[in-house]
Formats: C-alpha cells, structure tokens, sequence
C-alpha cells in the first residue's frame, strides 16, 4: 500500500522512534493523553505504514483508504505519525497545543491527513459506518478503519453505530478496540463491565478477532486479512498496554493524560534508546 | 380582507422537491431514523430505494452516519422529528456536522409544536436555540409552500452544513413584495408603517392575517418572513424596525435564544429602542393541545398577534 515495504524489525524500531517523539511534544506542550497515545502506537505505526491506502498524494481522491479516531484523545500519537508518512513538517508539532494552534489536543481537520473533528467519544464509528455506505453505494475500493477505546464502549451511540454496520454487511470496516484494559478512573471492568466486547459485537453481526497489539508481525497479519469474514464488518480486539515501553508508566491510570517532570522524562526516553539501542544492534544509522 | 389559500403541508413541499432533486441527481442520499412515513417519503423510498438509508430509531447514529455520507461526496438530508433530532443528536450535530464541517442537511419535521397534543417530550421549542450558539450551521424556518421549496433547493446546493425546520400543518400561500427567495435575505411579505411583525416558520401566517386585521383599523404592519433565522437578516430588521412605532417577534419557539432575542440584540447595537415584544412560548412547562390552540394560549395567533401590536402602538403614542 505504501511506496517502501518495511520489515517487521524496521516497523518495530518506528515504533519506537514515535514514542520518543511524542513524549518530546507532550512534554514541549505540557499536555497530552500520554498512556493512550503509547497504548496505540504499534496500531497505528502498522495502518499508516502497512495497510492504508492513503498519503499526501491522494488525500483527495475518494478512493482512499480512511481512517477515523474516535478515541480522538490519543492525538499525540496520530500527529507524529502523520508528520513521519509526510502529511506535514514535522517541526509543526512544536505548536501542539499552544495558542492558535491548528494541532489542538483532539484531531483537527484543519491538520492534513486528518479526516474528522473528534474528541467527544462515541462519534468514530457512526462516522466510519456512514463513510462505508458510501462506499458500498458507490461500489468504491475503499475501506474504512477506525480506532476506538475500551473505555469509550460504554457510549451507547457505538451500539447504535454497530448496530447499523451489522444490518448493512459492512465488510469495507473495520474497527480496531485499543484495549489497554483501563480508562481515567481505573480498570474498565470495574468502573463499567464492557465485557465480553467480542460476544457483543458477534451478537451485532460483526467477525470479531484479537490480536497482540504491540506485535508487529501479529498486527500486520490481521489487519492484511480483511474483512476477516466476508459481508462482516471486523471487529479486532487489540490487547494493549496503557502506556507501553515506559515501565514506570505502563498499566497505571495516572498517566491516562500525565505529564512527565524532567526527570521522569529524561528516565522514560532513556528507556525508549536503550530498546532503540537493542532493535538496531547498536548501531542506529540516525 | 384578502382571503389565503391553503396549500399544502410544508413536510409535502419538502418530501415533493427532495424526491425530484434526487431522481436528477443520484449522489443525493437521505437517512432516516424510522421517520420516512412522518417526513412523507415512503414514496420516496419507494421509487429511489438506493437513496434512502435506513437506521433505525437512533438519532445520534443517524447524525454521524450521515457526517460520513457527506465526507465521501454524498448530498445528505437527515431527517428526523426535530425534538429528538436537535436534543438527542446534538453533540453529533455539533461535532461530526458543524465543526468536521459536512455539508450535511439536518430536517427537524413535525418542529415546534406541531405534535402538540403529544407533549413536551415531542416539542421542539428550543432547537433554533441551540443551534443560534453552534457555529458553522445555518437555520432556515420557511413559511410556507414556496419558502419551503426554495429552502430546500437552497440547502441541497449549500456546501455548508443546513438544519431546516419544517411543520406539517397544511399552510395558507403568502404573498410577498418580492418573488424571489435569497437564503439570508428576508422575505417581505407586506409593508407598512405602524407596526412591524417579524415572524418565521408557521408564526408568518398569523402574523399576516393579524396585519390585515388592523389594515381594517387604518393602521399599517410590515410583515418580515425571516425563513433564515441563522444568520439574520440584519439589514430588514433594522429598516422595519427604524421606520415602524412598534414592534413584534413572532416564533414558535421558546422566547429565550430564538428569533426573538437575536432580533432584539440587533435594535440595541442600532441603538433602536421602540415598544417590542417578544411572542414565543415562555419559560413554563408548554400546555398540550393543537397546535392552534397552543399558538391561541400564548398569543401566536392572529388576534394574540394583533392585541399585543396594538396595545405596543398605543405606548408608542
Ligand atoms: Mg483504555
């Protein structure tokens, strides 16, 4: 889909050359949902550099791959990757969040490659739905993929939404759970059970698959083999880590929108190189 | 006095003119939330069953599905009784419309009181309101068959995101000054000079018959359809306003955020102080009935209309 076929290993060491910079912008910004953005960073490292169709280039033919955010809070990390695939400068971001900023700490379509305003929770996958059926109205090549939370579950709209994608046999979408098993106030199962997310989403006439999502290798064969059954949207429970590659951060709710201090920073990114410093053998060519 | 002549229900003029844009141009969608037969399209869906889609009681899924339509090129008319519509789908409306910018048009049928009888759950009476505070959305209340057709011409080809407020009380034709429609230009539908009426949506006809009504008594009313109410019409108010004694708003709406107090926010920064009135419904819980008697209880009708304009003339004396 993308011009350079990458290795698993260069996707991996990607991976990790985006936390590194989203936790620069986030701590330039002094805001930011750092837990969630490191949560779906491998996601989102995958679709935009193996699976979608989309680019600068033809970011206005209609016949492009779309990808919507409806856990629009992890923005941090969809801003860096945009900027890497070559939507904009990437030196841009150092207006993240600041005063008349077009990077606003929720997707901004006024940022290039961004395709809706999200943020509120619960919009993402009615928007993908609609955005599906115009697809298979038109009998267009597209697909639809949208990312959402396990803590935006409880928004009812989404079972309206899966709901429709169901009836319709949507089977040009997809939508990817980013379940990092927590939210702000603690684990999901027990602020709100959304569980068991696969039998309800079976139960709306979805395919349902899981997969691991910091594996690179497992992530890029799932989302190559869509629709996971034909005349089915695609359900893919990714199990993910709230914020994954920071040890300190990981599985605590207190980084769902933490800021680093100097200190935590300088240990967070001294972890992130160290993992860089393994991936490449030592011997990184930048 | 001029008799009017009933037309049709402005849902039908609706209904009619979607129905023949969209056997002209095949890209037009319309998503329905189990509305079709209340918004008069089962013949629609009937005859164009591609263009029609279908979501089922779920107004907050039927705004974002059809942000998504637009974003892939489609022409969209959502549509929905405006009190579930612009209460229930609002942060949809905000969101995935107004601030994503989909050019997408929002049908409230069955707006204001029109299911009056059915109660407050059914009424919209605060939805202009709402959508006055939300950027990126115009507002257009037509008055009767021909503001209604011209409305929905007017939003099919706006490249900008449109909620349409329509009644289905069969509505009388009125005459204007002018035959030609402009969206954001008001239509004139008498002049005068003692009192000006300015109304919108099925509050236009009252105001007429209530300015006949006073014709008999030797005073003149300009009556102002103000079928787009967001943004107003700036200038017409302002010139009605500077050369009448008087002068009335007329909604059927609730008098807070409505026409009303966007009319009034425009005569104070013109430094224009007359007698005025706000006519609307007030902040009470809404007494059922038809919409004619609603309209009767709070003073929307033609005699409520021509009471209040008098006893604003005799101020203004
Ligand atoms: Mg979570």
């Amino acid at each position: 889909m993308t011009e350079k076929k990458f290795t698993d290993r260069e996707l991996e060491i990607l991976s990790v050359r985006y936390r590194l910079k989203l936790l620069h912008y986030i701590k330039a910004a002094g805001a930011g949902h750092t837990g969630g953005s490191l949560s779906c960073t491998d996601i989102l490292n995958v679709l935009y550099n193996d699976v979608l169709n989309v680019s600068p280039e033809n970011l206005s033919d209609n016949h492009r791959d779309r990808y919507i955010q409806s856990k629009g809070h992890s923005v941090e990390a969809l801003y860096v990757i945009l900027a890497d695939r070559g939507f904009f400068p990437e030196k841009e971001l150092e207006q993240l969040c600041k005063y008349r900023s077009k990077f606003t700490g929720h997707p901004s379509r006024k940022v290039n490659g961004i395709e809706f305003n999200t943020g509120a929770l619960g919009h993402g996958l009615s928007i993908s739905a609609g955005i599906a059926l115009a697809g298979k109205k038109d009998q267009a090549p597209f697909r639809v993929f949208t990312l959402l939370g396990d803590g935006e579950l409880a928004e009812g709209s989404n079972w309206e939404a899966a709901m429709v994608a169901g009836h319709y046999h949507l089977d040009n979408l997809t939508a990817i759970v980013d379940l990092n098993d927590l939210q702000i106030t603690g684990p999901v199962r027990e602020v709100c059970n959304p569980y068991p997310i696969d039998d309800k989403f079976s139960a709306f006439g979805w395919r349902v698959t899981e997969t691991d999502g910091h594996s690179i290798p497992r992530l890029r064969e799932t989302l190559h083999h869509l629709p996971a059954e034909l005349g089915k949207p695609t359900l893919v429970i990714a199990h993910t880590i709230k914020g994954k590659g920071i040890s300190f951060m990981e599985h605590d709710k207190r980084w769902h929108h933490g800021v680093p201090s100097d200190e935590e920073y300088t240990r967070a990114t001294e972890e992130l190189e160290s993992e860089l410093r393994r991936l490449t053998g030592f011997d990184d060519p930048s | 006095m001029e008799q009017l002549v009933t037309g049709k229900a402005n849902l039908d003029v609706f209904a009619e003119t979607l129905s023949e844009l969209a056997e002209e141009n095949r890209n037009i969608m319309v998503v329905t939330s189990d509305s079709r037969g209340s918004a008069r399209l089962a013949a629609f869906a009937a005859r164009l069953p591609d263009q029609i889609v279908e979501v089922g009681i779920a107004e907050q899924n039927l705004v974002g599905v059809a942000a998504g339509l637009a974003s892939a090129g489609k022409t969209v008319f959502a549509v929905s009784p405006a009190c579930f519509l612009t209460a229930r789908a609002l942060e949809q409306i905000k969101n995935d419309i107004a601030y994503s910018n989909q050019p997408v048009t929002l049908v409230g049928i069955s707006a204001g009181v029109s299911y009056g009888p059915l109660g407050s759950t059914h009424h919209s009476i605060h939805d202009v309101a709402v959508l006055r505070a939300i950027h990126n959305i115009g507002i257009m209340v037509p008055a009767d068959n021909f503001e209604t057709r011209e409305a929905v011409l007017a939003a099919a080809a706006s490249q900008r995101p449109v909620y349409l407020k329509l009644g289905k009380k069969a509505m009388p034709h009125l005459p204007r000054e002018s035959g030609c429609f402009e969206p954001g230009k008001a239509s004139l539908i008498c002049r005068g000079n003692d009192v000006a009426i300015i109304a919108c949506g099925e509050t236009v006809a009252p105001a007429y018959q209530a300015a006949q009504k006073m014709q008999g008594m030797g005073i003149t009313t300009e009556v102002i359809s103000m079928h787009t109410v967001k943004p107003p019409d700036r200038e017409a108010v302002i010139r009605a306003a500077s050369k009448c004694r008087a002068v009335i708003t007329a909604e059927e709406h609730s008098i807070s955020g409505g026409l009303g107090e966007a009319c009034a926010s425009l005569f104070l920064e013109a430094s224009i102080c007359k007698p005025f009135k706000i006519l609307g419904i007030p902040d009470e819980e809404t007494v059922t009935g038809s919409q004619t008697e609603i309209f009767c209880h709070y003073g929307i009708s033609a005699e409520g209309i021509t009471k209040t304009a008098l006893s604003l003339i005799s101020l203004s004396r």
